[in-house]
């Protein structure tokens, strides 16, 4: 059973969707002790950090989410989900999770590409560069792209943790993995058959990163 | 970098398409979901649908639609027509569409789009915009006028006053659809597409008038069009979206070539 984290931010039921269709059974909860029962833990999220962080706290999330993966329990993290793992994001000025070290920032507002200005969101299809192997993107064909909606980017403290980089005008970290730890900044649910890939592997994961 | 997105728009009415769609089996498919099935597969980065069945009562139906391609392609989707409330809005969204247009229900209450950017984010609310050319006068220093109906209503709106006032209200998106070049297959019209795309920080979608891919070519470089909406161009079978994509690639456009 995959365990998705409701925490109101945005609309899950996509993720719902995309597994369903893989024939993986899944569940959408709040509460941790259903939750506790997941063999493996999808934190997804549309929104804003400040009043994410707010709904993780009052139900008790926050805490709940990092025994989790100091179980060393395999979790995936998507877009706003991704964000929320580091310390600090720059949206609502939001102390977050802290349970991948690095902060969260917003796309500078004077990006450009071949002298057109880039607008923010970065919204639509994206190359994802993966520089390392990893049990979860394997098997992607060669040149996959990725749908991304998002304004504010993660910056891991240890580039090590990278996995895949994506180029907006300025290179940021699209895809890290530490331990029984994945998270990308864009979405599986949304990317047709590369993204089906990941969230089907990721279903698959025992939660080690080595090959 | 960020890929030029090619997005089929599919009509539908009553559940059904309003225009059978031939495929590469020369089939007429007249099932939305089907359609939309052939063109995840073909390649499409992105979805339209346009309900515009008459009468409000018969939203159920669409819901369906919407609920089924949900569950048969996993690239976004967004759905315009008839939808006049933030209630209106989260059927839809719930139902499991990614965006939500809204086009002139925006302009008789724009703050519609300000409610839908606030319950869902911006990232949902595409503004759709028909617009005609018109002398330059006071009411319309752009040249350009918003209209509604089909072309039949002149709104007194000056296109880009309206696509500005829509991003400054939350709009993520706008959608633009030249009622001089719609229907034509003649070519989009460059000049209104770079008009509103240069001056505008959200991504802007050029709509109306593809009829070969020179002319996506054109909007997407000269026009500075962030995705070109497509239709009977590929309805008609005249061309696969992979044909198109790859015409592009080979001039220089960057597209996703592979899925």
């Amino acid at each position: 059973m995959i365990g998705i984290i409701d925490y109101r931010a945005g609309n899950v039921t996509s993720v719902v969707r995309a597994l369903n269709h893989l024939g993986e059974s899944c569940r959408i909860s709040d509460d941790p002790m259903i939750l506790a029962q997941s063999s493996h833990i999808i934190f997804p999220g549309v929104g804003a950090a400040g009043e994410a962080m707010a709904n993780l706290r009052r139900t008790h999330l926050d805490k709940w989410i990092i025994e989790w993966a100091l179980a060393e329990k395999p979790i995936l993290g998507i877009c706003l989900g991704t964000q929320i793992i580091f310390d600090y994001s720059e949206e609502n000025d939001v102390q977050c999770l802290g349970l991948i070290p690095g902060v969260v920032k917003r796309f500078s507002a004077n990006l450009t590409h071949g002298g057109s200005d880039l607008k923010i969101p970065h919204m639509g299809w994206n190359y994802v560069e993966f520089r390392k192997t990893h049990p979860v993107f394997r098997g992607l064909p060669e040149g996959s792209e990725f749908y991304f909606v998002h304004s504010y980017y993660p910056i891991p403290a240890q580039s090590d943790l990278i996995i895949g980089i994506t180029d907006y005008g300025t290179s940021f970290c699209a895809a890290l993995a530490y331990k029984n730890v994945v998270a990308v900044q864009f979405h599986p649910e949304k990317s047709g058959r590369p993204g089906l890939t990941i969230l089907s592997n990721f279903c698959r994961w025992g939660g080690q990163d080595a090959e | 970098m960020l890929s030029k997105r090619i997005i089929p728009c599919l009509d539908v009415r009553d559940g059904k398409l309003t225009k059978g769609i031939r495929f590469r089996n020369n089939i007429d498919i007249g099932d939305p979901v089907e359609a939309a099935r052939e063109y995840y597969e073909q390649g499409a980065d992105e979805i339209v649908f346009y309900d515009i069945t008459a009468s409000s009562d018969r939203r159920d139906i669409m819901i369906d639609v919407v609920r089924r391609v949900a569950e048969t392609i996993f690239i976004p989707f967004s759905v315009g027509g008839g939808i006049r409330t933030v209630d209106d809005m989260r059927e839809v969204i719930m139902a499991g569409a990614e965006k939500i247009s809204i086009n002139t229900e925006a302009v008789l209450r724009p703050p519609l789009i300000s409610e839908g950017a606030k319950a869902f984010g911006s990232q949902c609310i595409v503004l759709g915009m028909d617009v005609k050319k018109v002398p330059v006068h006071g009411k319309t220093p752009s040249g350009y006028e918003v209209v509604t109906h089909g072309g039949r209503t002149y709104t007194g709106i000056d296109a880009l006053r309206w696509a500005k006032e829509a991003e400054d209200l939350g709009a993520g998106e706008i959608c633009l659809n030249s009622i001089d070049a719609d229907g034509t297959q003649g070519g989009y019209e460059i000049e209104l597409t770079h008009l509103i795309s240069t001056n505008v920080h959200i991504p802007v979608i050029s709509s109306g008038g593809a009829g070969k891919p020179e002319h996506l070519l054109d909007v997407l470089t000269r026009g500075k069009a962030d995705a070109a909406l497509i239709a009977s161009i590929v309805h008609y079978r005249t061309y696969t979206i992979y044909e198109i994509k790859s015409y592009l690639k080979r001039h220089g456009v960057t597209t996703r070539m592979i899925w």
